[in-house]
């Protein structure tokens, strides 16, 4: 496939961060503790078989406690496991199920949420890393009954079928158009490179980013 | 102006057995939906009526349900290609705190086997309070392996002293054959004869949600949220496999993240949620992950075609012959269409095979068969036209039986500028990037039917209208909406229409470009029924006939004299306190199956790296009567970029050492993303006398076929395997400079 970028997984961990404790990604984590079961996983088979090794088991399982998110400007404390992605905490634990997990592993943007004002992959960032962190969901996006403009333009123009990549598109695009409200064509693929849509409504999402682009400029 | 009736008849069940009856419904004259030009909805865009939901996040997928006290489940699978599970133990696994529910081989034999035919088998399944402990148990579950020989290579398979996937069945399914005609006789009138053999890969259908259910069992009653195509389809396996009655079954289907053909029936990963909840006596979610989905949810076949084609010299085709082969993996068929693709052909031979092999089994996805079969066949036709000397859409036209398909290739060929801006020879330009244009057609059935409604037009004025159709992100649900709200004269969001549960009446799946045919007969047909029992209520106040009676823009009035009006609810009050209640069904006269489509696509090549981009589609679709253009144009979008996807990117590819499929992920298996999209333009050939034909599956079928013929007349490179990778565009070009 042509020149796909991928948006960057969430920043690598800062050696000390305010709350004095190490910040871990997902793949960090695996990297560093679960590397025999990152091995393991490798193996032929990548099927689940076979018991892992105790160390990975207690490494993922030990340090489960609460945190505390703030997502769309209301805080929660969710109880999750070390090991718990941003995804699964906000899916499972808070019921805010806009952000879909779609291949878990950061290669199709469904569960694209904003953090700090920077796009990431909520299924690649750990839920203990979230903490402290503004996250912005597409629950968020509308004003309460007052639609965003790119919500009103996906629907105007058809920008979605089945829906399930949708939620990850539109913060994609929130964010495309927080950074530019004046994109060229190619920008908006560009901007868009990091989410897939199996339904095909490429064209229409295309079309709909220009047409509240433009309405944002004018004030919308 | 008496409302003329017509006659139709339909077939009900009675006692058990179907019997026809004819009854009489108003004219609505040709196709069935009178004057479009009148219309406030019907064959007009609408958006849809619950994108709100979907793009605010307020849409519930079957993957967001939540129930109190719900449980995870996940399945452990078949670590290896070709095994016997001597042993299973799960004790460690039921021994983690969290874990509420194990299932192994020996509980349900009808669901798993201690014969493994392919990596990602079913084996065992678990539920626990968390996702994450649900994943430590399928880790903790023991499980000792008799590893056994395999073969994942349709090729290999094919091979007697193959490693056998079903025992001493062998590997090669019975021949179908389909024949007419004398083809010696034919090939020997024939003064050009062209042979070559075409390669399709394996594709992945890629819901974006994966297959998955949620299960909650109260006494012997289920009830199952499931990500699905068809929910009477899971309701009746599930009663079926559980020996309950259908009654106590019901299967709710609210928003749905794509299906492409691979969601039908509960499947095994329905079954093994219902077990888990039953066992675990708590409800129990089941999503499947990408993984998963890869290695076991089905795939489109490979197809490998052996073909030869003769022809006159003035490019009359009179002979061919193709044998050919796939893999469905384990189970299924590979069959691609069993005559000759789109044209006609006096003699012709055709033998096909299904290879069994040690992977995931098939199911059916989008077109089945169909753009396998067209790749083939529209390579060949302009292979047979340059050996001719011809132009390649002068030899469709003369030998396309179909007068709409030949009308909508000139269509094409006109808006594209085919006889102005493409050279007539291949690789005419100059410079390293070339450019060129191709074409590809196709043929598909779709139609209507099985489909049954309800009305209930309230003393209040308010309408309900349900059906148990699904919408699977094709906007069913709008159309529902549609063509009521045309029916009452309200509007969109006065009709309450409930769909995507077995309580409402049947409705059968979603596939084969079926739902549109299917649903919108049966609610036209319910609703012009029960307002026709309204207007019988009320017609005696005007001293008119039912039939005379018009119901438009929130108004009832007389026909031939709208001073005569009063409005919707003033008409409902007349009704009391008693509702008009109608079960109606699919009407005939409304809808029809069997459509044409054609591709024109221009592709730039870089002939130095091999890479290859599809610019510009112009597909030319037909449906009938288009219900709504707006939802119609997405599909075809849709389907033309599916189609560049298999054409270009996508391929299962399987590792023939150790058995796996090496990128069962997002990443390795490549689908388009955004940098991909050419510009598409749809051109509609309406033919509204014909009623309303499905979309889904014709706009996906020529693409692949029109981008490699594209190809070829870029760069004067025959791709003959797809996907047209940038290695074989190199070998091609390198086999060219070689001659």
């Amino acid at each position: 496939m042509a020149d796909r970028k991928q948006k960057a997984a969430p920043e690598e961990p800062k050696a000390a961060q305010g709350n004095g404790g190490t910040r871990f990604t997902r793949r960090g984590f695996l990297k560093g503790a679960g590397a025999g079961a990152v091995t393991a996983a490798v193996a032929p088979a990548m099927l689940v078989s076979g018991a892992r090794t105790a160390s990975a088991q207690e490494a993922e399982g030990v340090m489960a406690g609460t945190v505390t998110l703030d997502v769309n400007g209301q805080t929660h404390n969710v109880e999750v496991e070390a090991r718990t992605t941003l995804a699964d905490a906000l899916r499972d634990r808070l019921e805010i199920t806009g952000p879909k997990v779609v291949c878990d592993r950061g290669e199709c943007g469904a569960c694209t949420v904003v953090m700090d004002g920077k796009l990431v992959f909520s299924c690649m960032t750990l839920a203990m890393d979230a903490q402290g962190r503004k996250i912005e969901t597409v629950e968020g996006l509308a004003d309460g009954d007052n639609l965003h403009p790119l919500q009103e333009a996906f629907i105007e123009k058809d920008a979605l079928m089945c829906g399930f990549c949708t939620p990850g598109f539109l913060m994609s695009s929130k964010e495309l158009l927080d950074a530019n409200n004046n994109p060229t064509p190619e920008e908006v693929r560009e901007g868009l490179s990091g989410n897939i849509c199996r339904c095909g409504t490429y064209p229409h999402v295309f079309e709909a980013v220009m047409s509240a682009a433009e309405k944002m400029r004018k004030g919308g | 102006m008496q409302q003329k009736m017509k006659k139709v008849k339909i077939t009900i069940q009675e006692d058990g057995e179907p019997k026809e009856i004819e009854i009489e419904v108003p004219d609505t004259g040709e196709g069935g939906w009178g004057d479009l030009s009148k219309n406030t909805y019907i064959n007009r865009p609408h958006v849809r009526v619950d994108a709100v939901d979907k793009v605010t996040g307020r849409a519930k997928y079957t993957a967001d349900i939540k129930l109190p006290g719900l449980l995870y489940g996940r399945i452990l699978r078949s670590a290896h290609p070709r095994a016997r599970i001597n042993r299973i133990d799960a004790t460690a696994a039921m021994a983690l705190p969290g874990v509420k529910a194990v299932v192994l081989p020996g509980d349900d034999p009808a669901v798993f086997s201690r014969e493994c035919r392919f990596a990602g088998q079913e084996i065992a399944a678990v539920a626990a309070t968390t996702p994450e402990v649900a994943e430590d148990a399928l880790h903790a579950i023991d499980v000792d392996y008799e590893v056994l020989p395999f073969v994942v290579d349709e090729d290999a398979a094919r091979d007697p002293a193959a490693a056998q996937v079903h025992g001493d069945r062998g590997n090669v399914g019975e021949p179908r054959v389909g024949e007419q005609g004398d083809i010696a006789a034919g090939f020997a009138a024939a003064d050009v004869t062209l042979e070559a053999s075409y390669r399709c890969q394996v594709q992945s259908h890629i819901a974006l949600e994966t297959h998955g259910n949620v299960c909650q069992w109260e006494g012997d009653k289920l009830t199952v949220w499931a990500s699905t195509q068809g929910v009477f389809s899971v309701r009746g396996e599930l009663a079926g496999h559980f020996g309950i009655p259908e009654t106590n079954v019901r299967v709710i289907t609210e928003f749905m993240g794509g299906g492409f053909g691979a969601k039908f029936g509960a499947r095994k990963e329905g079954v093994i949620c219902a077990l888990l909840a039953r066992k675990a006596g708590a409800p129990v979610k089941l999503m499947l992950t990408r993984k998963e989905e890869h290695l076991a949810t089905g795939n489109r076949p490979s197809a490998v075609q052996h073909v030869k084609l003769g022809a006159t010299s003035d490019g009359k085709l009179v002979a061919y012959e193709r044998s050919n082969y796939g893999t469905p993996g384990v189970a299924g068929s590979a069959n691609i269409p069993g005559a000759p693709y789109l044209y006609e052909v006096p003699n012709y031979r055709i033998e096909q095979t299904s290879v069994f092999t040690n992977a995931g089994p098939m199911a059916a996805q989008r077109a089945p068969g169909h753009p396998q079969a067209a790749f083939a066949m529209e390579s060949m036709m302009d292979e047979m036209a340059e050996a001719l000397g011809m132009d390649p859409i002068d030899i469709r036209q003369m030998n396309d039986p179909n007068e709409a398909r030949r009308n909508m290739v000139a269509m094409g060929a006109e808006h594209i500028g085919w006889k102005t801006r493409r050279s007539a020879m291949p690789n005419a330009g100059t410079g390293r990037i070339k450019t060129g244009m191709g074409v590809g057609s196709c043929r598909w059935g779709g139609g209507g039917g099985r489909t049954q409604a309800e009305c209930t037009i309230n003393p209040d004025g308010s309408v309900q209208v349900k059906c148990g159709t699904q919408d699977i992100g094709t906007g069913t649900l709008t159309l529902v909406h549609m063509v009521a709200a045309e029916e009452f004269g309200l509007k969109i969001e006065d009709i309450d229409v409930r769909i995507g549960d077995t309580n409402y009446p049947y409705s059968g799946g979603s596939g084969g470009s079926t739902t549109a045919a299917s649903v919108s007969p049966a609610i036209k047909g319910t609703t012009m029924l029960a307002k026709l029992e309204l207007f019988k209520k009320i017609a005696p106040r005007f001293g008119v006939e039912p039939g005379e009676l018009v119901a438009s823009d929130g108004n009832v009035f007389v026909g031939s004299d709208p001073s005569k009006s009063m409005t919707w609810q003033q008409a409902t009050a007349q009704l009391g306190d008693e509702p008009i209640f109608f079960h109606g069904q699919w009407l005939p006269g409304y809808s029809d199956s069997g459509v044409p489509g054609v591709h024109f696509v221009e592709v730039s090549v870089d002939t130095e790296t091999g890479l290859v981009k599809v610019d510009r589609v112009v597909a030319v679709h037909n449906s009938g009567m288009i219900l709504n253009p707006l939802t119609w144009a997405s599909q075809v979008n849709g389907g033309v970029l599916m189609g560049i996807g298999y054409g270009m990117y996508e391929n299962r590819i399987m590792d023939p050492a150790t058995g796996y499929m090496v990128n069962a992920n997002l990443e390795d298996y490549k689908v388009m993303g955004s940098t991909d999209i050419p510009e598409i333009e749809i051109l509609r050939y309406d033919e509204p006398e014909r009623g309303v034909i499905g979309i889904g599956e014709p706009a996906t079928i020529p693409t692949p076929a029109s981008i490699a013929n594209a190809i070829y007349n870029a760069c004067g490179a025959r791709i003959r395997e797809m996907p047209f990778t940038p290695d074989k565009v190199l070998s091609a070009l390198a086999a060219v400079k070689e001659g």
